[in-house]
């Protein structure tokens, strides 16, 4: 099965030599391309189309937000072919101002995944038919998914007994949320705080 | 003499609907009685599942998965743990895997009684609902006697399940599938043949094979449109390699075949259970992997390490290797996966679900343009939608 799918890799990058950069089989046995952003839709269409390929269906676009890289997010795309019983990942890196070509043109299907990614990390895709937010609230701000919104939110929502309406307010905590460093130093994570004393000294 | 006009017209339909299965707001652009634009507006029930299990050790986010589609649970926990029991290389003991692929199948069947029923109410039947929810009472009995919970299992877990099954459970699941096809039949005495019930669904919503693929179909409403297409067939997990059962292929895709398709899915997971209570194992249920599994309560009380592990896993929770994975599993609903990105802590660094539903009503407009508001019902109640799953 990974040889398979190594050879797989290397047709399609053979095939679309200037479109992907790279293909990798990681250690669970996946196929993972690399794709340039302004590429997707001809290498969406590739895959969709060639007899080799032949993945017909998007199961999965998804974005991942990698805040310390300089085009922070990874669209990322799972594409089943059930003719060779295969799937793939591609991948595309974008940032915040970089639209991504959307694929509805390609596949129906990737039209409420792209609007849920536009609305989680705010990627744009350009050529969305209809890119609205659709998971949060009416008038919501922010993009919640992303590593530097917090987990509490901005605003809370309740019903305002006097005002006869629900309005909004900022977060209030009676406890501050408490996120607990498990990190155990001694399991490869890195050295310990204070060792760097130590290393100074020397 | 002037021409009357007739204008389009939208109606809100929803969010507090009956026929609406959830929270669904259903604005609909109609000219006359013809629907001519279906646009779900969803996220009502937006909890940030997964913005959440970011912030969890992995152990911790089992719970999550069961409040997702909370019909048939345990079918929501599976891709979750198989993600990343292949990201750490667990092996889970075959006893394990087959209470696993037992209580799957309990899922798949509460899942479809439900769907069945609540169909069949929503274009006028009642009585199925009534008799159907008798039997759901007794496999959430199943459930209970498993895990402690009726619906909300938290029951498998990374390396096999919580806990072994109590004595006598096995023969009563055998005792109940030898009854349960006989209810089966007496619902679609009164549905399948069924006038009304035939008028309402018969070539309504009918979706053709490259529709189905286009707009992402999978499950039971991917197989209403002939397209032979299972993967607990064609890339089987725990031990469905091991089952003897038959994949039922409709060929209108219309909303009869849909439901004939989960009334025949029954029988077989009928089929799947009755295999493993015939051929379940003895051994462990968990893997016997301390940095992942707890130790027994007994082997606490006199040995250090297993304090010590008990300890860690329950505070710290273990550490998964780096890496991405993609898990998915043939939930009731459709194809259920979990794209996993693990940086190498006890968190997960990304967790996304994906949930067939959420794509099924994608493609409600287009099952519905040109068909009347009555059909709209019909639709909804045959793509099989719970929003649990879909808002996340």
């Amino acid at each position: 099965m990974t040889q398979a799918l190594k050879d797989l890799g290397d047709y399609i990058a053979a095939a679309l030599p200037n479109d992907v950069l790279e293909t990798e089989v990681n250690r669970v046995g996946e196929l993972t391309i690399l794709v340039r952003t302004a590429s997707i839709v001809k290498v969406m269409s590739f895959l969709r189309d060639d007899t080799t390929c032949l993945f017909k269906q998007v199961v999965d676009v998804c974005g991942v937000d990698y805040p310390a890289r300089e085009l922070r997010f990874d669209v990322v795309y799972h594409l089943l072919s059930m003719k060779h019983n295969q799937r793939v990942r591609v991948k595309v890196h974008t940032d915040e101002d970089t639209a991504v070509p959307s694929i509805t043109g390609v596949f129906s299907a990737a039209g409420w995944f792209e609007r849920e990614t536009w609305d989680m990390y705010g990627v744009m895709f350009s050529d969305h038919p209809d890119l609205r937010r659709i998971l949060t609230d009416y008038g919501f701000e922010g993009h919640p998914l992303r590593k530097d919104f917090p987990l509490t939110g901005y605003v809370e929502v309740r019903y305002d007994e006097e005002q006869k309406r629900c309005v909004y307010e900022p977060v209030k905590l009676t406890q501050d949320f408490r996120n607990f460093d498990f990190l155990s130093p001694w399991e490869g994570q890195g050295p310990l705080p204070g060792d760097e004393k130590a290393e100074g000294s020397r | 003499m002037a021409e009357s006009q007739i204008k389009s017209y939208n109606i809100n339909f929803g969010p507090q609907h009956p026929a609406a299965h959830g929270v669904l707001r259903l604005i609909l652009e109609m000219s006359g009685e013809v629907v001519e634009r279906a646009d779900p507006h969803i996220g009502l029930l937006h909890r940030g599942t997964e913005k959440l299990i970011e912030h969890k050790a992995y152990q911790q986010s089992i719970p999550y998965f069961d409040r997702l589609d909370y019909v048939g649970t345990m079918a929501q926990e599976h891709p979750y743990v198989l993600a990343a029991e292949r990201l750490l290389g667990v092996e889970v003991p075959l006893r394990g895997q087959y209470v696993r692929t037992l209580y799957a199948e309990i899922s798949r069947i509460l899942n479809h009684l439900l769907n069945v029923c609540a169909f069949v109410f929503d274009v006028g039947g009642m009585t199925p609902m009534l008799w159907g929810f008798e039997e759901r009472e007794k496999l959430m009995e199943f459930y209970e006697r498993a895990c402690g919970a009726r619906l909300h299992a938290n029951y498998f877990r990374v390396g096999g399940v919580a806990m072994d099954l109590p004595p006598g459970l096995l023969e009563d699941i055998a005792a109940w599938c030898e009854t349960f096809p006989k209810v089966l039949d007496d619902i679609e005495t009164l549905v399948t043949e069924n006038r009304i019930f035939k008028q309402r669904t018969v070539d309504i919503g009918t979706v053709n094979a490259e529709q189905a693929l286009d707009w992402g179909f999978t499950g039971p409403n991917l197989r209403a449109s002939g397209i032979a297409w299972d993967l607990r067939k064609s890339q089987p997990y725990d031990v469905y390699d091991r089952m003897d059962f038959d994949i039922p292929i409709g060929k209108h895709g219309d909303c009869y075949d849909r439901y004939l398709i989960r009334v025949v899915e029954m029988r077989e997971s009928i089929k799947i259970m009755k295999q493993c209570v015939k051929e379940m194992p003895e051994g462990p249920v968990r893997a016997e992997n301390r940095k992942v599994t707890p130790p027994p309560r007994a082997e606490m009380k006199r040995s250090m390490e297993a304090l010590i592990h008990h300890f860690k896993l329950f505070s710290e929770g273990f550490h998964v290797p780096a890496g991405e994975v993609y898990a998915a599993v043939e939930a009731p609903k459709g194809e259920f996966a979990v794209y996993l990105v693990s940086d190498g802590t006890n968190k997960p660094y990304r967790c996304k679900i994906r949930p067939p539903g959420y794509v099924h009503l994608q493609a409600l407009d287009m099952m519905s343009k040109g068909h009347m508001l009555a059909d709209v019902v019909a639709n909804i109640g045959s793509i099989d939608i719970v929003f649990g799953e879909i808002d996340r």
